[in-house]
């Protein structure tokens, strides 16, 4: 899988060439420690006091049941790589491309012309790490356009561009 | 669309006037915006309300009712009218004559509310449908229910009631500036003269009923249970409550949509599609041009030998969903033809079905699916007994997707999702996966495309 760097454009342009192979862009690795962080915090709590407590009460033998949400945590973090590995978009000349997923894999094209807005949001957590998402709304509630975790400046950079080709190629019903 | 003809002239004069620029945003200072109040009738229109009210708790407990209305005097109950009636009156007339509507330049405004005032402006372009309906006793009142479906209303901004002259000419006059005529001349465009399709004879309605699995299902069910709960408890109220409802599901499932259903018009104006039914309650709906962002086309199991099929349709915004209730394959096929213009339903055989190891993911199932794409629609087909074939016309398409899950991933298979705008998806189930994302690709290259020759919103102008 190749990741452009975030300031690509050459997806803008309308050769044929940037047309037929989309230049695909991964996700910072902001979104990624983020999740993992939170893994951590949470699994490793429950670990520790799944091996404190009945290792403490009940005898050393019973610290063995903090093995499975230690399994649960190696596990949720390779996974959590694959999935932040899998979430790439592309802005083409005409409309934007992005495919996610490792078992159950999507992959969504929305015309530019198509958009009837796009939102740009970031929750607490999400801002403390320097992250926003970015959605987009067509006249189809099905249409699940998000992506998540980017630079804030890069969302901004990517709602603005967004907005502007929408106007350029707007359509109605 | 075509320009109108000779015979339309006639009715239509203005329409043969060089086509009018479109109305400016802002309304011409020469027209002052005239503000109409709703028919006088329309205070009685929850006039039944305390009176069903008053039944049901007299069903629901018939003992203490006979022991109420025994102890009920003279004097109380002219009192109760007394106070209750002008209040009721007061109510509705305060409702009714607080209720505004106006057509200006660009939009139908309807103002409403006593307290909590509020206003609706309806953008005209933005029309998906207008439904004139009269129930029963409107009827019989004269009197008529306009209904404009707009994208994104959850209330459904209506006027109820009008006169049904008032209702007609106003929804002439609103088509016609959402055509794009000239406010001065709207009013006086009046109606476009329809050309009717096709209509549906009653007897052949009653025999689709007839030869429809759900009709014989809910009476079969509304038999079977009563009667063995009968034999299981022997007890009446148990058996009546639970009759009542199944017999109810059975009606509404046969009868009902007879009578919905019943003579059944479809007519074809510049203003779009008419449908026109009811056997009680009379609808009357339009779609304009343009407005249609699905069709499907349902073909029953025991329909089949005798070629007739259900046609229903999604209009962005609008409840209505059903073009044809039961017609001859090929007439249907010329009526979507009519409403999806430069559409060919694709034919049996030109769907071509998923790879042959779909059949791992889906037995049986796999063969009823099928996948037709024309340089004007995406058709996908799924249902084995019942057969359905959706279509959406690529300008109608919002987006694209392409889902696969690890079993689907195991057998090289991927489904295709096409979004429309009416929240509908169609879908074109385990397809092979280099075949799916090659759809995907020429999907969303067909659906940008695909706008640029469909007609404007306002379709005259």
């Amino acid at each position: 899988m190749e990741t452009g760097s975030p300031d690509d454009t050459g997806a803008a342009d309308t050769t044929d060439a940037a047309r037929t192979e989309p230049v695909w862009t991964g996700l910072p690795p902001g979104l990624l420690r983020m999740r993992r962080l939170l893994l951590v915090v949470w699994l490793g709590l429950l670990t520790v006091a799944a091996a404190l407590l009945p290792g403490l009460f009940l005898g050393p033998l019973w610290a063995a049941l903090a093995l499975p949400p230690l399994a649960l945590l190696v596990w949720g973090w390779v996974m959590l790589e694959r999935n932040w590995r899998s979430w790439r978009y592309a802005e083409r000349a005409d409309d934007l491309l992005i495919s996610r997923g490792v078992l159950w894999r999507e992959e969504t094209v929305v015309p530019y012309g198509r958009m009837q807005l796009v939102e740009v949001t970031s929750g607490p957590v999400e801002r403390h790490f320097g992250l926003a998402s970015v959605q987009l709304h067509t006249a189809a509630a099905a249409t699940d356009a998000t992506i998540p975790g980017l630079d804030p400046a890069e969302a901004e950079r990517l709602r603005d561009r967004l907005t502007e080709l929408g106007e350029a190629r707007s359509a109605g019903l | 669309m075509t320009t109108p003809g000779p015979e339309d002239g006639t009715t239509r004069a203005p329409a043969d006037t060089p086509p009018p620029e479109p109305a400016p945003d802002t309304p011409p200072p020469a027209r002052e915006v005239v503000e109409r109040r709703l028919h006088p009738v329309t205070p009685l229109r929850r006039a039944w309300a305390p009176v069903a009210v008053l039944v049901g708790w007299a069903l629901h407990d018939p003992d203490q009712a006979q022991r109420q209305l025994t102890r009920l005097t003279t004097t109380h109950l002219l009192i109760g009218l007394a106070v209750l009636i002008p209040a009721a009156a007061l109510y509705g007339f305060l409702t009714w004559w607080f209720t505004h509507y106006a057509v200006t330049g660009t939009e139908l405004r309807i103002r409403t509310g006593l307290l909590f005032r509020r206003t609706a402006h309806i953008r005209l372009e933005r029309i998906q449908a207008i439904d004139v309906t009269q129930p029963l006793l409107a009827r019989v009142a004269g009197v008529a229910k306009l209904k404009l479906d707009v994208i994104g209303t959850g209330k459904k901004d209506e006027l109820a009631f009008l006169g049904a002259g008032e209702a007609r000419a106003l929804r002439a006059e609103l088509l016609a500036r959402a055509a794009g005529f000239a406010p001065e001349t709207a009013h006086e465009v009046g109606e476009a003269p329809a050309r009717q399709l096709l209509r549906v004879p009653p007897r052949v309605l009653a025999v689709s009923l007839l030869l429809t699995g759900a009709t014989w299902g809910t009476l079969l069910a509304a038999l079977a249970v009563p009667t063995l709960l009968w034999l299981a408890t022997h007890n009446l109220w148990t058996v009546l409550a639970t009759a009542l409802p199944l017999l109810g599901a059975a009606g509404a499932s046969s009868a009902g949509r007879f009578v919905g259903e019943y003579d059944w018009t479809v007519a074809e104006s510049q203003d779009g599609l008419r449908l026109d039914h009811g056997l009680l309650d009379r609808a009357h709906e339009t779609v304009p041009p343009g407005r249609v962002q699905t069709v499907r086309i349902v073909e029953p199991l025991l329909w089949r030998r005798r070629g007739w099929v259900r046609v229903e349709l999604n209009v962005a915004g609008s409840s209505n969903s059903v073009l044809l209730p039961v017609a001859p394959r090929e007439i249907a096929e010329s009526v979507v033809a009519r409403v999806l213009p430069g559409v060919s339903v694709p034919a049996g055989p030109a769907l071509s079905r998923p790879p042959r190891r779909a059949g791992w993911r889906r037995p049986l199932w796999w063969r009823g699916y099928g996948l037709a794409v024309t340089d004007a629609v995406f058709a996908a087909r799924y249902g084995l007994l019942r057969r359905r074939l959706a279509l959406v016309p690529h300008a109608k398409v919002q987006s694209v997707r392409l889902s696969q899950g690890p079993w689907q991933r195991a057998l090289r298979l991927a489904d295709v999702h096409v979004d429309t705008g009416a929240n509908k998806t169609v879908t074109a189930r385990l397809r092979g996966a280099d075949e799916a994302a090659a759809l995907l690709r020429a999907q969303a290259e067909r659906s940008r495309t695909g706008r640029r020759d469909a007609p404007p919103d306002r379709w005259m102008a």
